[in-house]
């Protein structure tokens, strides 16, 4: 009875006064009322460095759709530790100076909580010294080796998109055992291709294949057919990597030169991100292979997540836009930003993020994780995520075209694509 | 004199107030005036229209960073090489392309320029090519001073840009500036006059490569990163760009059309992704109606004493 009694204490009109004069009193205190509101409500704010012009736009065009779409995911499933996600963008123009600029953009002007984006290994490498001196943790969704071969510093990290010297050296297995055992390189001649060159001619050797021929094509190039008679007869398969506006010329070319007996070939999808393989002059790649970060058309073995990624960022079964089937995707790279910010957010919410003075934690909670089962937040596939290199590992698919449509052929495991450690980030001090 | 002076010790009282987004950007904009002013002693005061300025930039550079990166020079000896870079490259360029004039000049810097940027894309395995590569943030400190805070970066800027803003001004103000100006007005005249020419247009472009080359070296150390995008063409335009903007001719032109430029892609970009679209169709307004520049235009109408 006294128990009851002492429950049904009613608020009486005096102590109801009392509390709320309180709590006011509380909230005029100097900073307090702006900690209670970014404690409860107020949105996290992340800064989305984009390629919306220079010779990256086709790739941030795409990078724009799905980051905008995972955010509208997240947010839709109760934000970020309860609060909601705001992406800001802001134009890198493909150029490392002003990404760096836009960087210091997010920091200061904007008072963003964390930076993340873009793809063009100079704009990260241009912009990844001034977020370390900001110390601002900024997410790069770039398959750049920049990360992982120690270059950068402990507050860039890559979290959402494997490495191209992962990439590289998984292509090698099954290039030499089921295509040929010796190869001919045709690269561009900068770091992108030297990467290429030399991760894969070491990984292909090891496979007990050869490189016979490494020919390195000059940036400014615009016709190639001076270069084809350099491919020794005896090669199996050519192994091309050709990026720019020239892969067209290229490819158009090569399938003149070869006419109908050519040897088999592989290449790297990137020149042709957001190109549609039914246009004219790529004929000539019906029956070759390819490397894709994630198949751009749906597979026979699609999973519900790739299903519910695909249909959440607009993209249809041939990989184009829903609206538009000629406004083909960047398939292969873009799951990269869906996946990082579901990394953020679990990152933000293993370490009770509030605020920036919590970016510590917020690295040191994704340091710490290890396995990404495949799920919503990661469709592309498993991944492992190393927490001294800031490097992401997983699958790789190398799809064949067949009826102008690229088809699965081969899926790597993730420890085709590991090796050694180059860098331990976790010894360097915030 | 007083004018050039009052510009410095308004930047020196901004570092006080700025917020820190203004604070940062107007560090770069003094770095990137530096290369401006450069430009504006060959092609403001010389007549000699170079389109591959940015050769120079990474002459300083690439002097400063590659010797830090291959031999782990610290910075303030390696700004050194990279100026001493830039004075003996710069006398080079100049004894070759000074063989040429008019649009020849023109085209001849451009090449230069261009080969350049595809050596540095060649010698991969050293300079990174295109991804260029980033100087570490505990490397860059001249006796002890920790170039990458934000308040030294912007005082190390400062300095850089006083000291050119005045040895420009000292030039254009020397007889040696007036023979200069003279070549640009008529170089056929100043010829007659008894002046030699070949010698001070090679003055010229040895103290603008230079300055140029102390912008680079700058750049690098200020904000820890090196590389080739540095090289292309659309880098060799931007100082035109500046000193039409701001005013050919006039020391303080340079600065003003960098800081205008500057503003104008960071706020039109808020606005609308075709910023170079607004950056292009301000320059056909200024061209047809300030056709001096900002800053000579001020001149035109009010100052007309401005150096």
């Amino acid at each position: 009875m006294a128990i009851k009694k002492h429950l049904d204490v009613q608020p009486t009109r005096r102590n109801v006064l009392t509390g709320l004069a309180a709590a006011g009193a509380a909230t005029t205190l100097p900073g307090f009322a702006p900690y209670v509101q970014a404690q409860s409500s107020a949105p996290i704010r992340i800064g989305f460095q984009v390629h919306r012009t220079g010779i990256g736009a086709a790739y941030g065009r795409w990078y724009d759709r799905t980051t905008t779409a995972a955010a509208k995911v997240i947010n839709d499933a109760g934000g970020i530790n309860g609060r909601p996600v705001e992406i800001i963008a802001e134009d890198d123009g493909t150029d490392p100076k002003r990404g760096a600029e836009v960087i210091e953009k997010f920091a200061t002007y904007h008072k963003a909580d964390i930076a993340f984006g873009t793809l063009f290994s100079h704009v990260v490498i241009g912009s990844a010294p001034r977020a370390g001196e900001l110390k601002m943790p900024y997410f790069v969704v770039s398959e750049g080796h920049h990360v992982a071969s120690g270059m950068l510093n402990r507050y860039t990290l890559q979290p959402g998109i494997t490495d191209v010297k992962s990439q590289v050296q998984a292509m090698a297995p099954f290039v030499a055992n089921n295509l040929g055992k010796k190869v001919t390189m045709i690269f561009p001649d900068f770091a992108f291709g030297h990467d290429h060159r030399d991760y894969f001619s070491a990984a292909v050797e090891a496979q007990g294949g050869e490189v016979v021929a490494k020919i390195a094509i000059p940036p400014t190039e615009t016709s190639f057919t001076k270069y084809f008679p350099k491919i020794p007869r005896n090669t199996d398969v050519i192994y091309h990597v050709m990026v720019g506006p020239a892969v067209l010329t290229f490819v158009k070319e090569m399938g003149e030169f070869f006419g109908s007996s050519r040897p088999e070939i592989f290449g790297f999808i990137d020149s042709l991100e957001a190109v549609d393989l039914k246009t004219q002059g790529l004929e000539f790649l019906e029956g070759t292979y390819f490397w894709e970060g994630n198949p751009r058309y749906a597979q026979a073995n699609q999973s519900e997540h790739d299903k519910f990624y695909r249909a959440a960022v607009g993209v249809d079964q041939n990989g184009a836009s829903i609206s538009d089937g000629k406004d083909v995707s960047t398939y292969a790279h873009m799951f990269g930003c869906w996946e990082t910010l579901h990394v953020i957010k679990a990152g933000m919410e293993a370490s009770g993020y509030q605020g920036p003075s919590d970016r510590a934690k917020l690295i040191e909670a994704v340091e710490a994780m290890t396995n990404m089962p495949l799920s919503q937040a990661h469709p592309q596939g498993a991944k492992m995520f190393n927490g001294k290199t800031h490097q992401v590992f997983g699958h790789q698919y190398i799809t064949q075209v067949k009826g102008g449509r690229l088809e699965l052929a081969h899926t790597t495991s993730i420890e085709d694509t590991m090796y050694p450690d180059e860098v331990d980030y976790t010894s360097q001090s915030f | 004199m007083s004018l050039h002076l009052a510009l410095i010790a308004l930047l020196f009282a901004l570092h006080f107030i700025l917020p820190d987004y203004h604070h940062g950007n107007l560090a770069r904009v003094m770095v990137l005036a530096v290369y401006a002013m450069a430009y504006n002693v060959m092609f403001g005061y010389t007549g000699l229209l170079s389109l591959g300025h940015a050769m120079f930039f990474c002459a300083g550079m690439y002097g400063m960073g590659l010797s830090m990166r291959l031999y782990e020079i610290s910075a303030g000896p390696a700004f050194l090489i990279g100026l001493s870079v830039s004075v003996i490259f710069s006398l080079l360029i100049g004894l070759l392309a000074l063989r040429t004039i008019g649009v020849a000049f023109m085209i001849v810097t451009l090449m230069f320029s261009q080969a350049i940027f595809l050596t540095i894309l060649y010698f991969n395995p050293i300079t990174r090519g295109d991804e260029g590569f980033v100087i570490p943030q505990a490397a860059r400190q001249i006796a002890g001073i920790d170039l990458s805070d934000s308040g030294n970066r912007y005082f190390a800027a400062l300095i850089l840009f006083s000291i050119c803003l005045l040895a420009v001004l000292k030039l254009v103000r020397a007889p040696t500036g007036r023979v200069l100006i003279a070549i640009r007005e008529n170089e056929e005249r100043a010829k007659m006059l008894g002046y030699d020419i070949w010698a001070h247009k090679l003055g010229a472009v040895v103290m603008s490569g230079t300055m140029a080359g102390a912008a680079g070296a700058a750049y690098g150390l200020l904000f820890g990163t090196v590389g080739a995008s540095f090289a292309e063409v659309p880098f060799s335009i931007l100082p035109l760009l500046y000193v039409l903007l701001g005013g050919p001719g006039t020391v303080i032109g340079p600065f003003v059309g960098t800081l205008f430029m500057f503003y104008l892609r960071d706020l039109s970009s808020a606005l609308t992704d075709a910023h170079m679209l607004v950056a292009g169709v301000v320059l056909i307004l200024l061209t047809i109606y300030a056709r001096r520049g900002i800053m000579g235009l001020i001149r035109e109408k009010w100052l007309k004493w401005l150096p």
